[in-house]
């Protein structure tokens, strides 16, 4: 090209192929830098992902093992003095004999079962050890003597007798074992005494305590007394019952919305209003969802706090714009033959709407609603306006009970005093919403590719 | 238990009412060589309309009535000279434990004999009631069937009747849009009025205090909005000097240079960015990233905060990166492709077609994604709560904690129905704010990149 130039009379040819050379040159570097850069970018987003991901992973997956204390659990028929269970026989009727077998539950529950937890651990403890009783009974979890005693309930039959449990260590020990809390700091610092930290060290020696999978993080509901018990099966119902409101209200209503828009509608103001109205509702931030959900569904209409239901409605308002929206895509992209085939044939518009054109578009709509639950999944902020920052220790059984979800558990957990044993905790949380997500996110991928190979 | 019954009164009515319609349409003599107009489903679809209809209208009004229509009876079975007595909290109480006798349950303690009498009256009461309301809804949704019956025959045009209720259910769903907007926007302002009837709007929205009295009492404390504005511009923007970069070169690298396999994995990598929940990247902001910067910042001699506007903006716009990326990829695949083949033509390279003519003609496109990005920002929460700090002080150093429009939102409303004091109800202030500045991004972002779709279309 450079050669072709060769009008000017003032340089001559190879002077100018020189200069245009060492432009080309110029020229070229900028565009190797401008690669470089988009490279280096995209690097960056990966590099971001990949740091989060592996973050989350490397500070969660420790939290995913828990400390077993195995004990010989004698109970003592010296501590245990409340008489024998009453019987049913004794009774004249089902109100006496409830009030009786509660009154023996209360006396039972009056007694001091850490003396039984205390004696079991000094059993495990070599002999002659001192530690006094405070210090022992850090090791265990709070909840332990709840968990003997509720042995001892089921089957009063083991008065006397020594059987082996496995109850939680503490989340103190469970930090010192699991090297959470530094070793070297001193005395004061350390949670646990030196004695008990010494009795921890001798118990993971002669195995009687142990590491195994933590099923309490699957099995259990949150606790704030006995931390090392602490799960996430009442704030997964929870999340549960809110995606199952999700997708009774959302997804009915969202496509009959976009059905009436894109096939229905008049042209007019109202159409018109309605549209730019569910445009400007899928980028309203959703904390405002959550100011409405408690001035609408909790102060106007008194529906309770911190219930699944309310935070059900609120996430349905929310994913209603985006399933509109993905479903108006989808029909908008039905072809006019098929349409036109209907109508030919005698098929009113109802008809052809219903029978012919909303079958073809299923993969997209069921693909935008399991897109959209997902995206309900993850939301936090509209339901600590709702109150779903309370602590809940319980399974939720109905949408009207309180509960918590799961990236709220996420909030209360990040926030929990003892950081050194729930950040790990948060951190597996957080693994289980992941995991939710992906397999979700998963299944609508699947189920595009193989619905719309076979359409 | 009422409403298991209820619901199933309901399916049998529509199971029957459906069923008479259906077998009614078949059984059509057509005489003279006119032909049924509609199918037998349609038949049967429109007499269930006509029963359910009905019943549905009466079991509706009486949850909408029934409550205050049971507590009067309630109230006026208690004895004059006993209610007389009474304060509000002593009648709420004996309400209860009417109830409680009514329903069979029992309250404990002694029972006095009004208490029982009362208790037993309400009890019927509340059968009678119940079962009035369901015979009622019963014998109209029936009157509703036998009409309908009565209506059909060859020439009942059954088919348009259904499609037109269809047709206005179809109508109802949309509205719920509406309805949602309506709502947010009834609640945030008259809450937000309230509001501004403790406090003057001039020292709102130009106060440079935020100090709330959260204790109560008649000193309210000051809600100066200007500390929360700044700490929100200040994240908004580091956000978006980390976003745009990133998200932009990575589009023009993906769209123009990347091959396709490359671009096939790397695209839904970086869109799982967009996934994750925001809580996610706050955690993350909180545990990893604020601890690198403050240990970063004392390296180089920098006091920086763990969690600081920085923080929170560094991480908000790693959050952000896919959607700029995203929305800046699909406008440049709007510019027409001859632009680009006028550019090469006339032997400029890769690059400079880009700077030169493929960025200037979607400039406007992309600041429309730019200004989408900002009104995200604006609005997210869980990033700011967790990572800047929460120190309403309005200051200038991105280094320091500070406090945003969202986390004084969730600050102040910690779900307790008690929206009587500033306290609380700032909070809907806050989020009129939120939503009038996000609303007129988003209006006038969707206006720009119409526009400038509509100039290449």
């Amino acid at each position: 090209m450079a050669t072709d130039i060769q009008t000017s009379p003032d340089k001559s040819s190879s002077e100018r192929t020189a200069l245009i050379r060492a432009g080309l040159r110029r020229r070229h570097l900028n565009e190797q830098i401008f690669r470089g850069l988009g490279i280096a970018a995209i690097a960056i987003a990966l590099g971001f992902v990949a740091l989060l991901f592996a973050d989350v992973f490397r500070k969660g997956i420790p939290a995913f093992v828990q400390s077993n204390v195995h004990l010989s659990v004698t109970f003592d028929a010296e501590v245990i003095d409340v008489g024998p269970a009453p019987a049913r026989g004794d009774f004249a009727s089902d109100a006496e004999y409830t009030a009786a077998s509660l009154k023996w539950q209360r006396d039972l529950a009056l007694l001091n079962w850490n003396t039984i937890v205390e004696a079991s651990l000094r059993k495990a403890a070599p002999e002659g050890f001192e530690i006094d009783s405070r210090q022992i009974q850090s090791i265990p979890e709070t909840n332990a003597r709840h968990q003997i005693r509720e042995m001892f309930v089921r089957d009063p039959s083991l008065l006397g007798q020594t059987v082996e449990v496995d109850v939680l260590a503490s989340a103190n020990a469970a930090n010192w074992i699991k090297g959470n809390i530094n070793r070297d700091l001193g005395d004061a610092q350390q949670q646990l005494s030196p004695p008990a930290r010494q009795l921890i060290d001798i118990f993971v020696e002669n195995g009687t305590i142990s590491n195994g999978f933590a099923w309490s993080i699957f099995t259990n509901v949150d606790s704030r007394a006995a931390p090392a018990s602490a799960g996430l099966l009442g704030a997964f119902v929870g999340t549960l019952w809110m995606m199952l409101i999700v997708v009774v209200l959302a997804v009915p209503i969202g496509v009959a919305a976009a059905i009436y828009l894109e096939e229905f509608a008049p042209k007019s103001r109202l159409t018109d209003l309605i549209e730019v109205n569910i445009n400007n509702l899928a980028a309203v931030p959703s904390i405002v969802f959550g100011l409405l959900g408690a001035a609408v569904f909790i102060n106007w209409f008194h529906l309770p706090i911190s219930a699944p239901l309310v935070g059900g409605l609120v996430l349905t308002l929310m994913t209603l714009p985006t399933i509109i929206i993905a479903t108006r895509g989808a029909l908008m992209g039905v072809s006019p033959a098929l349409r036109q085939a209907a109508l030919g044939m005698g098929a009113s518009k109802t008809q052809m709407v219903f029978h012919h054109v909303l079958p073809v578009t299923f993969p997209s709509i069921l693909t935008a609603t399991i897109l959209g639950v997902a995206h309900a999944l993850g939301e936090t902020a509209p339901l600590l306006l709702i109150g779903m920052k309370a602590f809940v220790a319980s399974v939720p059984a109905t949408p009207l009970d309180q509960a918590a979800a799961l990236p709220v558990q996420i909030y209360l957990w990040q926030g929990n005093e003892n950081r050194n044993f729930f950040e790990p905790r948060t951190a597996a949380a957080i693994m289980v919403l992941l995991a939710v997500m992906i397999l979700l996110n998963g299944v609508a991928i699947y189920l595009r590719s193989r619905l719309e190979k076979r359409a | 238990m009422n409403a298991l019954v209820v619901a199933g009164v309901l399916i049998v009515l529509l199971g029957i009412s459906y069923q008479t319609g259906w077998s009614k349409s078949r059984n059509l003599v057509t005489a003279d060589g006119v032909k049924v107009h509609s199918r037998p489903q349609y038949h049967g679809s429109f007499t269930a309309i006509w029963a359910m209809i009905p019943a549905l209208v009466i079991l509706l009004l009486w949850a909408w009535f029934g409550g205050g229509i049971t507590h009067n009876y309630t109230v006026s079975q208690i004895p004059q000279d006993i209610l007389v007595s009474l304060d509000q909290a002593g009648l709420n109480g004996a309400l209860i434990r009417i109830n409680a006798l009514a329903s069979g349950y029992g309250v404990a303690g002694e029972t006095a004999p009004w208490e029982q009498a009362a208790g037993d009256a309400v009890r019927s009461f509340n059968f009678l009631t119940f079962a009035g309301t369901l015979i009622l809804a019963v014998v109209a949704g029936g009157a509703g069937l036998f009409y309908a019956r009565s209506q059909i025959n060859a020439r009942l045009r059954a088919r348009n009747s259904v499609e037109r209720v269809v047709n206005v259910l179809l109508l109802a769903c949309s509205a719920v849009a509406i309805l949602t907007t309506v709502g947010i926007v009834a609640s945030l302002v008259t809450e937000a009025l309230r509001f501004f009837t403790f406090i003057n709007p001039i020292d709102f929205f130009f106060g440079t205090v935020w100090a709330p009295n959260n204790a109560g009492g008649d000193n309210h404390g000051s809600y100066g909005l200007l500390p929360l504005l700044s700490g929100t511009l200040m994240i908004t923007a580091i956000a978006m000097i980390v976003a745009v970069p990133v998200g932009l070169l990575s589009a023009i690298y993906l769209s123009q240079y990347a091959p396709k396999s490359f671009r096939a994995v790397a695209k839904p990598l970086i869109e799982i960015l967009a996934g994750i929940p925001t809580i996610v990247f706050g955690f993350f902001a909180l545990v990893t990233v604020g601890p690198f910067l403050r240990d970063f910042g004392n390296a180089i001699g920098l006091q920086i905060s763990a969690t600081s506007a920085l923080t929170a903006g560094i991480v908000m716009g790693i959050m952000i990166i896919p959607f700029v990326s995203s929305l800046s990829d699909d406008i440049m695949n709007q510019v027409p492709r001859t632009l680009r083949d006028g550019a090469y033509g006339l032997g400029a390279t890769q690059s400079e077609t880009i700077r030169n003519v493929l960025l200037p003609a979607a400039l406007p496109g992309i600041v429309g994604a730019f200004l989408l990005a900002v009104s995200r920002a604006i609005g997210e929460t869980m990033i700011v709560v967790l990572a800047a700090g929460n120190a309403p002080i309005l200051r200038g150093s991105p280094f320091e904690p500070v406090s945003t429009i969202t986390v004084s939102i969730v600050n102040q409303l910690t779900g307790d129905t008690d929206f009587t004091g500033p306290q609380s109800l700032v909070g809907f202030a806050l989020g009129l704010t939120l939503f009038v500045v996000t609303l007129c991004l988003n209006i006038f972002a969707l206006y720009i990149v119409r526009r400038f779709r509509e100039q290449y279309e």
